[in-house]
């Protein structure tokens, strides 16, 4: 049988941090005593209307312009019915075919929209489980009812759970960058859903997906993704199918339990919302959300190109994740002139990222400790070698002082003119006759048994190009 | 006493601000009159000799300081203002209105016992221009009826003739007025819901463009056609009473208002206006006597020098299938927050959560609501949508289309209100379309959303009736472009005044006394 490959796509709730709710005057609050933020509005009390936060729809149009999106110039709400004490008018009033933000894409990911909506008041079940079987009784808090939501809806582009969660983190930085959410997980400012389904490797059609809830963490995203794709494995493994289903994910247990069966599946007669006009947001309103973002990829990478002298696929990589990149000019600020953007560009993305790879409890070095060693190797007081080493022990230990750890690990770079390099060269090109033999009879790729064996000696604290400008030398060429 | 009840509203304002009335006296005089109530026209009224704090909780307690602060609108109750365009002057309220403290049940079981936290912007803005709040009218339940049998509270009888019904559903509000147990008085018109009691009860009745006045505190039944309107005796104190119901609401995104307010009507002739006729309504079903009466209003309008022309409306004839789609479908989604949960009435509190939310809305709703609300959500389940709910919301953007269009040749378009006058009580509720069918030249300008008024035109005896049998008020339509309500009344002014039709009812008009029983 093929391998099955992972398909996921994303669906993320982000709560906007505005003052007040999508639809009354109550404020958004965490944490506080219960019901003390409700109103005839957000309380669905008989005849009362919502008016639109003017605020979060600015907030839905920064995340739009932020994740690429076409933004509708006329979008409109509908509403969404099903019984739940959770859901005061017994419809959330949600966008459905005409989303305020249509397709866009964040890094690798396409998004195929994100639209306004409010968010449900806090049911807790007494008792048992903290689920609603075998509870004693169920209280409704109402002070989140009508919070203003963004739901963000990607395509299912993700490959692999590990993919996901770091998608996941790249899209908080995007939003946290915006100012518009606190986007903390535990919280549930920020919620992400998955849509995970497997099908043969190659394969361009869909699988069927489940939908898992409830993983308020990144890590608890890809455990409960991993958990998911084993499971799917296994069923279409021993010959079975798997389920449209929804599932629950445990973070204690790591379990998956079905929230919704199939009998439960709700229509939810979703038709235009007759108690609200159109979203139609003003140039002037678009203007001020288009010059109250940070730096978007495609401009940051524009800049990369034309003032850090960074190559196209450099500026693309780095532009494309705005957390890496904001480290990244970190690090070129504190190198100074110390060492070429390009030259810091090539440590982050290549070196820095092949460190971080290399063991689960590696930490990125803050900018300062990593423009050090930067530094050090552009003035060739420590080899590249060398650098890499040092770099290896400042993501694995957390220690911050290059030249502490240069002096303690004897890094120091050999060479200039103390002429100690001259005299390890000297002592190689003895060692190995033949081979200068042949170097001087114009064979060049022989140099690397000498370039090889000086290394060795050295440790790797001699720079590479030093090192075959001496040996030249020495052999008269 | 009987003198000061005969005043118009807009006279008794004028007195009482002139200080020829004392508000106490002309207040104290309408407060004896509800209460004298033989019709089930009110479900609430004031206590006797005083306005003030209404009963916050039924207990006699006021409400509690602080109440409703936290809300955006403040905590003003249905607190009266000293002065302004009403001051003095009481006003039924139909109930599907929230007030402070005052029960609200919009006719129906499941709001027994509810005081709603805050007050509806129409009614604030009434108290807020001197008016005082001197019931609460009877209804149908959720406004879904044609007749007032569909109230939970019983049926409310028209005070031209008690063994028939005042239509509905304001019927409540529409027999006050007629009954002379108020002087005027607030209803909500979705798919005729003001312009038909107040056809069948001789008064007028004006369901504004939609937008016009906010529907933030109106019970919602259909949100995209439900619309608030006075209803009075005559076209002036329509007039007075929309100049202060009108205005953009802050709490109502699809609230406009009236650009330039309201001015009192003043015309006499109808020179220079253009009344289109209906050509579909030659094939009509009709009653003989309303067609009688909607033909001499015609020539009376020819007479007073009104160009009269005939217009093509083709799609009209599908308004009432596309209203009972569009309005059960919205009140099915409307009407699911009532579930026991939060106020209300809660039922079968011992079962589970889905135990309890069909015992609740199985005792609380009646059967009309019901039948609606399965219609509705029928209508909007999945794979049915675009076969019902959006065909009709096709028909209903053809029919504002044929407003559009004939309003291109004519100012005005007229119809009678209803296809008959007052009908039995129990004589059409075994049949639903029927009852259906009396919103036929109503539903067309609810679906356009445009403006349209019923001012009484004549009597006419019942259809089938023997002879001799006494004669019943016929109500004649008049419907203009969308926010041209000043057009409107002008013109329905200048008729009233021709018509004479309180002169003409003589003796017979309930409000003189006349009533039989």
């Amino acid at each position: 049988m093929a391998e099955l490959e992972a398909v996921i796509g994303l669906e993320i709730h982000v709560q906007l941090s505005t003052r007040s709710k999508m639809f009354c005057g109550c404020a958004v609050s965490f944490g506080d005593e219960p019901n003390v933020h409700t109103c005839p509005i957000c309380l669905a009390h008989p005849g009362v209307l919502p008016v639109p936060n003017e605020e979060a729809i600015r907030s839905a149009l920064k995340i739009g312009l932020a994740l690429d999106c076409e933004i509708a110039p006329r979008s409109i709400f509908h509403r969404k019915n099903y019984f739940y004490p959770d859901n005061p008018k017994a419809y959330q009033i949600s966008q459905y075919d005409v989303p305020i933000c249509g397709p866009g894409r964040l890094g690798e990911v396409r998004i195929t929209r994100a639209h306004l909506e409010e968010d449900a008041a806090k049911t807790i079940h007494v008792g048992a489980s903290g689920r609603i079987h075998g509870s004693a009784a169920s209280l409704v808090d109402f002070n989140r009812a009508g919070t203003p939501l963004v739901e963000i809806v990607t395509e299912p582009d993700l490959r692999s759970a590990a993919d996901a969660a770091d998608w996941a983190r790249l899209l908080r930085e995007t939003v946290r960058q915006l100012g518009v959410s606190d986007v903390n997980m535990e919280e549930g400012s920020l919620r992400v859903d998955a849509n995970v389904s497997v099908r043969p490797a190659g394969s361009t059609e869909l699988g069927t997906k489940t939908e898992l809830k409830n993983m308020n963490s990144f890590r608890f995203l890809q455990r409960g993704i991993e958990a998911e794709l084993g499971r799917q494995r296994e069923v279409i493994g021993a010959g079975g199918r798997v389920e449209q289903e929804t599932l629950h994910f445990d973070p204690a247990s790591g379990d998956l339990t079905p929230l919704r069966s199939k009998e439960e599946a709700h229509d939810y007669r979703y038709f235009p919302e007759p108690d609200l006009v159109a979203i139609a947001p003003t140039a002037a309103m678009l203007a001020e959300a288009r010059e109250s973002l940070p730096e978007l990829p495609a401009a940051r990478m524009a800049r990369y190109e034309a003032e850090l002298g960074l190559d196209e696929a450099q500026a693309r990589l780095l532009a494309g994740d705005p957390e890496q990149a904001g480290y990244f000019e970190a690090v070129v600020a504190a190198v100074g002139e110390a060492a070429e953007p390009r030259v810091v560009a090539n440590w982050v993305t290549g070196d820095l990222t092949a460190a971080l790879r290399a063991s689960e409890d590696a930490e990125r070095p803050e900018a300062g400790p990593l423009a050090d060693l930067i530094g050090a190797v552009a003035s060739k007081q420590v080899s590249h070698a060398g650098g890499k080493q040092v770099l290896a022990i400042l993501v694995a230990d957390g220690d911050a002082d290059v030249a502490e750890i240069v002096e303690r690990e004897g890094l120091a770079q050999i060479g200039g003119d103390d002429g100690e390099l001259a005299g390890i060269v000297a002592a190689a090109i003895a060692a190995d006759p033949d081979a200068a033999q042949q170097i001087r009879s114009g064979n060049g790729k022989a140099i690397g048994a000498i370039v090889g064996a000086v290394m060795r000696e050295t440790k790797g604290r001699a720079d590479g190009g030093e090192v075959n400008r001496l040996i030249r030398e020495q052999l008269g060429m | 006493m009987a003198d000061l009840l005969d005043l118009s509203v807009a006279a008794a304002a004028a007195k009482i601000a002139a200080g020829e009335v004392s508000a106490a006296e002309y207040g104290a005089a309408w407060q004896a009159a509800a209460a004298a109530d033989d019709l089930n026209a009110y479900l609430w009224t004031a206590d006797e000799g005083s306005f003030a704090e209404p009963d916050w909780n039924g207990e006699g307690e006021s409400a509690p300081a602080g109440a409703g602060e936290a809300t955006p609108y403040g905590s003003n109750g249905p607190a009266p203002a000293d002065s302004g365009p009403l001051a003095g002057v009481p006003i039924a309220i139909k109930d599907i209105f929230t007030t402070q403290g005052i029960p609200t049940t919009a006719g129906s079981k499941i709001l027994e016992g509810y005081r709603p936290p805050y007050t509806a912007s129409a009614v604030r803005k009434l108290t807020a221009a001197g008016a005082q709040v001197l019931g609460k009218t009877n209804m149908d339940e959720f406004a879904m009826g044609s007749s007032n049998e569909n109230s939970a509270y019983g049926p409310v009888r028209n005070p031209w003739d008690r063994g028939r019904v005042p239509g509905g559903s304001s019927g409540g509000s529409a027999a006050a007025v007629a009954g002379g147990l108020a002087p005027a008085a607030l209803g909500t018109d979705t798919g005729g819901s003001i312009r038909q009691p107040a056809s069948l009860c001789g008064i007028v009745g004006l369901k504004p463009t939609y937008g016009a006045i906010s529907r933030f505190g109106m019970i919602a039944f259909a949100s995209s056609l439900d619309q608030c309107g006075p209803l009075t005796r005559d076209v002036t104190d329509a007039a007075l009473l929309l100049g202060v119901l009108e205005g953009k609401d802050p709490l109502d995104s699809t609230s406009v208002g009236l650009d330039g307010g309201i001015s009192m009507p003043t015309l006499e002739s109808l020179a220079g206006l253009r009344f289109g006729v209906p050509a579909e309504i030659a094939d009509a079903a009709l009653d003989p006597g309303v067609r009688a009466v909607f033909e001499a209003t015609i020539a009376r309008i020819e007479e007073l020098g009104g160009a009269v022309a005939e217009v093509h409306l083709p799609h009209a004839e599908h308004g009432i299938s596309a209203y009972y789609v569009i309005a059960p479908a919205e009140a099915s989604s409307n009407l699911a927050r009532y579930d026991g949960v939060r106020y209300g009435r809660r039922a079968g509190g011992d079962g589970d959560l889905v135990e309890m939310y069909e015992a609740t809305r199985s005792e609380g709703f009646g059967a009309e609501v019901k039948r609606r609300i399965m219609l509705g959500t029928y209508a909007l389940s999945s794979g049915y949508y675009d076969a019902y709910y959006g065909q009709a919301q096709k028909v209903r953007t053809r029919i504002a289309g044929d407003f559009d269009a004939a309003f291109e040749d004519v100012d005005l378009v007229v119809t009678p209100t209803s296809p008959s006058v007052a009908f039995g009580l129990g004589e059409k509720t075994a049949d639903p379309l029927a009852m259906y069918l009396n919103d036929f030249f109503t539903v067309p300008m609810s679906l356009a959303g445009i403006p349209a008024i019923s001012i009484p035109a004549g009597l006419a005896a019942p259809e089938g009736a023997a002879d001799g049998a006494p004669r019943l008020p016929v109500g004649f339509q008049i419907a203009a472009p969308a926010f041209a309500e000043q057009k409107l009344l002008e013109a329905a002014h200048a008729l009233e005044g021709a018509l004479g039709f309180a002169a003409a009812a003589g003796d017979a008009a309930p409000w003189k006394g006349g009533a039989g029983g």
